[in-house]
Parts: C-alpha cells; structure tokens; sequence
C-alpha cells in the first residue's frame, strides 16, 4: 500500500469489465482459507491420550484460554458465545498478525471490514439476548429505567456499534500509515519497530474487540443472572470490606 | 490566493491541529487510569487478572476518541473531498 492509499480497498488487484477484485477482499478470503485449513489440518487427528501433537496442543491452549475469559466476562457458560466470539478473535488476530508477511495488507485496515464486523456484532446482541430473555424480556432493557431513556438508549446501540468499527479501523490504519511514511523518510531500521509495535497494537485490538463483544453480548443477556449473582457474591463483599 | 492554495493550507494546518489537541485529552485520561490501575495492583495482587482486564477495555475506551481525531486527520491529508472537488474542477 502507497501513501496515498488510505485504505486497501483502493488497491486493485485484478480487474475485468466491471468485475474488480480488491486487496481486501482477496486478503480476507486468503485469511478465512489460512484458518480453515490450519483449524481443520490440527483438528484431523485428534487424541485423547498422554502424547498431544503440537498442533492439537496449540488448538486446546486457544479453545481453553477463549472459553476462560468469556466465563469470566460474562459468567455464563461459555458453549454458547464461543464460535461468535472466537472467530471474531482468531479472524481479527491472525489478519492483523499476518502484516509481516512483505506485501500483505491487514483486511482490518479497511472501514467496510471493520464495519462488517461491528454490523455482525450488532445483530448478534438482540440475537442472544432474545434467545436468553425471550423478545419481551430483551427490548423491557431499552425502557429502564423510564420510557424517555428509549432514545437514548438506541443511540447508545448504535453509536457503540461505529465507534467499535472505527477503533478497530483506525488502529491497524495507523500502524500501516504510519510504516509507510516512515519507509518513506528513514527507510533502513525505523519502520522495523514501529512495525514490532504495530504487531502488539494488532493482537491487543484483536483482544479488545472480541472482548467489547463479549461484554455487549453479555449486557443485552445479563439481567437474570446478575440478580443471582448479586445475591450470591453479598455476603463475600461484605466480609472484604474491612480489609481493603 | 486562490480556492486551491487555501482549501491545501487549511487542511493540512487542520490536520495537524485536530492531531495536536485531540490527543491531549485522551492521553491525560490514560495515564490517570493507568496510575490508578497500578496503585489498585499493588493493593491487591490477587485481583490483577480483572484489574487488568478491565484496564484494557477502559483503554480502548478512551483511546478510541483520540482515533477519531487520527481518522479525521487522516481524511483531511489523504482522502480529502474539497481537494478533490477542487483539483477535478481546476483540472477541468
């Protein structure tokens, strides 16, 4: 990608008649078949014996960890967010991980991906709420705490919804952007670092995006479970308070 | 001077600017909340993992507005519109 370029999806790769093919789109398809056939390679020959393969171990350190963090998020079990919010994750993580490769432009650098994603996270909220809460249950949630908060309240939807497109945009944007100025005034060691940095940015954003939709997700579903919860985790609080 | 030196200079100075004091904000908010994140750790070590879970989320939060000044700016530099309406009619 050049300086000017603000987004790959300026970037034509192959065109023909009115048929074109873009950098994101090709690297995105490049993205979802890497996943597929690694997932599927590891996922072959599984054991449940004392000798793991590397692979298989690497997939039950990933599964493990995801499952772990949304049980913490969102303490519900996670069975049910996994597959949504781990492919947001491993998508995210690995489109942004592969930016080392020479001549790879992240897919997440464009705003019609990251809007995709923030569009699939937009819907997947009313969807696991609804089914947790059924429809009454779920849309009482816009009316708390008075009918006036209704406006607000799909605003707050729907703005939560672009910023996490535009983070998301804006982060991997910027550590391209900026590699590509700095290969154009001190081309020899300092786009390296920065690029190191940029690799950090990447994985953390892929983290927080997947976290933010845990969180989302959790907060359209939560209602009767946070009532138990509070009900459980009273008398421990009370207990710590003196300490702290 | 004409429309095409004008709409070049206020858009570059704007840029800067939208950068300069956009980030200010953001970055006094995150230091506070890293501060606070790092004093809350050293009272509770047990508690680090949530802390910093819920650290990094706030981050993202209030970094996020500081992206929106870097967006912008960006617009402004490489994608601008008026530039382009501008160069299209000067081109002819």
């Amino acid at each position: 990608m050049d300086i000017k370029a603000i987004s790959p999806d300026q970037v034509m790769i192959w065109q023909w008649g009115p048929i074109s093919l873009n950098a994101t789109i090709m690297f995105t398809w490049m993205v979802m078949g890497l996943l597929v056939l690694v997932s599927w390679l590891a996922t072959r020959r599984l054991s449940s014996e004392v000798g793991l393969s590397r692979w298989q171990n690497l997939m039950e350190i990933l599964v493990k960890g995801m499952r772990d963090q949304i049980r913490d998020i969102s303490h519900q079990e996670p069975a049910m967010y996994l597959p949504f919010v781990g492919t947001l994750f491993l998508f995210i993580a690995v489109s942004n991980l592969l930016s080392i490769v020479p001549g790879y432009t992240p897919p997440t650098s464009s705003l019609s991906t990251t809007a995709a994603l923030a569009i699939c996270v937009f819907v997947a909220v009313p969807f696991y709420g609804i089914r947790n809460r059924g429809l009454l249950g779920y849309f009482k949630q816009f009316i708390q705490p008075t009918v006036f908060m209704l406006p607000f309240n799909v605003m707050g939807e729907l703005s939560r919804t672009l910023a996490l497109a535009v983070r998301l945009f804006g982060n991997i944007m910027s550590g391209t952007k900026i590699v590509a100025i700095l290969l154009a005034i001190a081309p020899l060691f300092f786009p390296i670092i920065m690029h190191a940095l940029g690799l950090l940015t990447g994985l953390i954003q892929a983290y927080i995006f997947a976290i933010l939709a845990m969180v989302y997700i959790a907060s359209g579903t939560r209602a009767h479970q946070e009532r138990q919860q509070r009900q459980e985790e009273k008398p421990e609080e009370k207990g710590e308070k003196p300490h702290g | 001077m004409d429309s095409i030196n004008i709409i070049g200079m206020v858009s570059v100075i704007t840029a800067g600017l939208t950068t300069a004091i956009g980030s200010i904000g953001p970055s006094l908010g995150e230091g506070r909340a890293v501060a606070q994140a790092l004093a809350s750790i050293a009272q509770q070590p047990d508690e680090t993992n949530s802390i910093t879970r819920t650290l990094f989320v706030g981050l993202a939060m209030i970094e996020s507005t500081a992206i929106y000044c870097f967006v912008v700016s960006m617009i402004l530099l490489f994608a601008n519109p008026f530039w382009d309406y501008v160069v299209k009619k000067a081109g002819g």
